[in-house]
């Protein structure tokens, strides 16, 4: 993606935002330039506390899918014993919109931020261990039989092979689910907690009325999906060869 | 070099393969294996390669039962095997990143293992004229060069014996009987056992000074053609080929 798009782009948005709030005129819609001094007015009063809160949960739970889902996808993916035995259970799982898990996910593991980390993690692992699996598999039998001739082992394969052949999926994963993973953090952050996106736009925007100070809120939540999509973007640049 | 004694094999224990089979291969030879599709070449290329173990009789190589893939030995097949995400180079390396990775422990890595460097393989890219493309990927590369990629790796590697299953037959024409020509020539000049599977009748005269014909599973006879003129200059435009091309298409139909 060119940099002069994604700018005009953002200039286009914000020429439409100011426009719907000229015509709404409503309290409920603030300008971009009052929703802009909101949002500094945030930074010097916690703003940022809260975006830490949201960043680390989602880091923690990317971190943790990651750790999680790529071994466990590989070794479906290596062995088509453990891929026939586990496959049926991922397929009815898999598509199970995690977000349903939210209450039980709380009551289980209490409002603290393993609840919020493990239902992140929920989504992200299954997304991750379908990719990983697949790109396992679809690894040529040639391929593995080349370097097995040429001494490689199991611990090789691993090292040369599936690890590697695993990366694009694993960020091809994450892109496609970090939107939903942002959105069900927002969700958990409206129970019961102090720090976070999800309450800061809460609370500014039901209990105490402040609606630029909500949009700041909402605001700081996309920059972190933003700059999470950024940086899976980022990864694949350094990572992976435009071939 | 290679000693297959009454040899069975089959993946389902009902079906041989292989039955009772016997084949011996001396150091030096060079070998085509020809057969149509589904008489078990590939299969008897794994075997060789250590990839597959034979339910009964011996397979030794170099006096030693196969257990599992030797370090001495080379494979290179029809589809390369190359990694995608890995330059013609880091591919050419793979092998001797593969010894570094286990150091010379007997099994993956031959003991006596001389310390081969990055060099050894930057001048084999240089030999098989792929060095100006060693910093780009398999994808952007001809089918041809991808070929001597994986020559390059397993060449640099100084096996004594290269198995190769139809290295060739998805290249052009001119290119291929080059590399036919170049294979030739540095097995000859490392004293290196070749052995190629080809379904090409062609091929097999022009790669095998001897020739082993497989018929229809399970096979038990070992049925060897004479074709020892093939080493010389200019073989593949003589008479002899042509009659060698003959004998082989007519023993096959009977095979």
């Amino acid at each position: 993606m060119k940099r002069r798009g994604i700018l005009v782009a953002l200039a286009a948005l914000l020429v439409l935002w100011q426009a719907a709030a000229m015509i709404l005129n409503q309290p409920i819609l603030p300008s971009p330039v009052e929703v802009a001094a909101a949002f500094w007015q945030g930074l010097r009063h916690g703003l940022l506390l809260h975006f830490a809160a949201s960043l680390w949960r989602v880091v923690a739970g990317i971190v943790v899918s990651v750790l999680l889902a790529v071994p466990a996808g590989l070794v479906m993916g290596q062995s088509e014993n453990v891929n026939r035995i586990f496959s049926p259970v991922l397929y009815l799982i898999y598509p199970i919109p995690k977000v349903v898990f939210v209450p039980i996910v709380i009551l289980l593991l209490g409002i603290g931020d393993l609840a919020k980390i493990t239902l992140i993690f929920l989504i992200l692992f299954f997304q991750i261990l379908v990719l990983v699996r697949d790109a396992a598999v679809g690894i040529s039998p040639q391929l593995l039989l080349s370097l097995r001739s040429l001494g490689a082992g199991r611990k090789a394969l691993f090292r040369f092979v599936y690890l590697p052949a695993s990366v694009p999926a694993i960020l091809t994963a994450l892109r496609q689910s970090i939107g939903t993973a942002v959105a069900v953090l927002y969700i958990t952050e409206l129970f019961a907690t102090r720090y976070g996106l999800g309450y800061y736009i809460y609370y500014q925007g039901s209990t105490l009325l402040n609606y630029p100070a909500m949009y700041a809120g909402v605001v700081a939540m996309s920059l972190l999906g933003l700059g999470l999509y950024f940086g899976v973007d980022g990864l694949e640049k350094r990572l992976l060869h435009p071939a | 070099m290679i000693n297959i004694d009454r040899l069975t094999f089959g993946y389902v224990p009902s079906k041989p393969i292989f039955e009772d089979f016997s084949w011996q291969v001396s150091r030096g030879e060079t070998w085509s294996v020809l057969g149509a599709s589904g008489c078990g070449k590939t299969t008897l290329l794994y075997l060789l390669a250590g990839l597959l173990h034979p339910t009964g009789g011996i397979l030794s190589v170099d006096g030693h039962p196969l257990l599992r893939p030797r370090p001495q030995t080379g494979l290179i097949l029809q589809d390369y095997g190359l990694l995608p995400w890995a330059t013609v180079r880091e591919n050419a390396l793979l092998g001797l990143r593969l010894r570094d990775f286990y150091g010379p422990d007997g099994t993956h890595v031959p003991k006596d293992v001389l310390k081969v460097d990055a060099a050894v393989v930057d001048d084999w890219l240089h030999r098989l004229k792929i060095d100006k493309v060693a910093q780009q990927y398999p994808g952007q590369i001809s089918g041809g060069q991808r070929q001597r990629t994986a020559i390059a790796r397993t060449l640099s590697l100084q096996p004594d014996l290269l198995l190769m299953d139809e290295p060739f037959s998805s290249l052009d024409a001119v290119i291929s009987e080059d590399l036919q020509d170049l294979t030739l020539s540095l097995c000859r000049e490392k004293g290196i056992t070749l052995i190629t599977i080809t379904h090409s009748i062609e091929e097999a005269a022009v790669l095998g000074e001897k020739v082993l014909l497989l018929g229809k599973a399970p096979n038990s006879a070992t049925i060897v053609i004479e074709n020892s003129e093939s080493a010389q200059a200019g073989y593949r435009y003589s008479p002899a080929y042509l009659a060698t091309v003959k004998t082989l298409r007519e023993r096959l139909g009977e095979a």
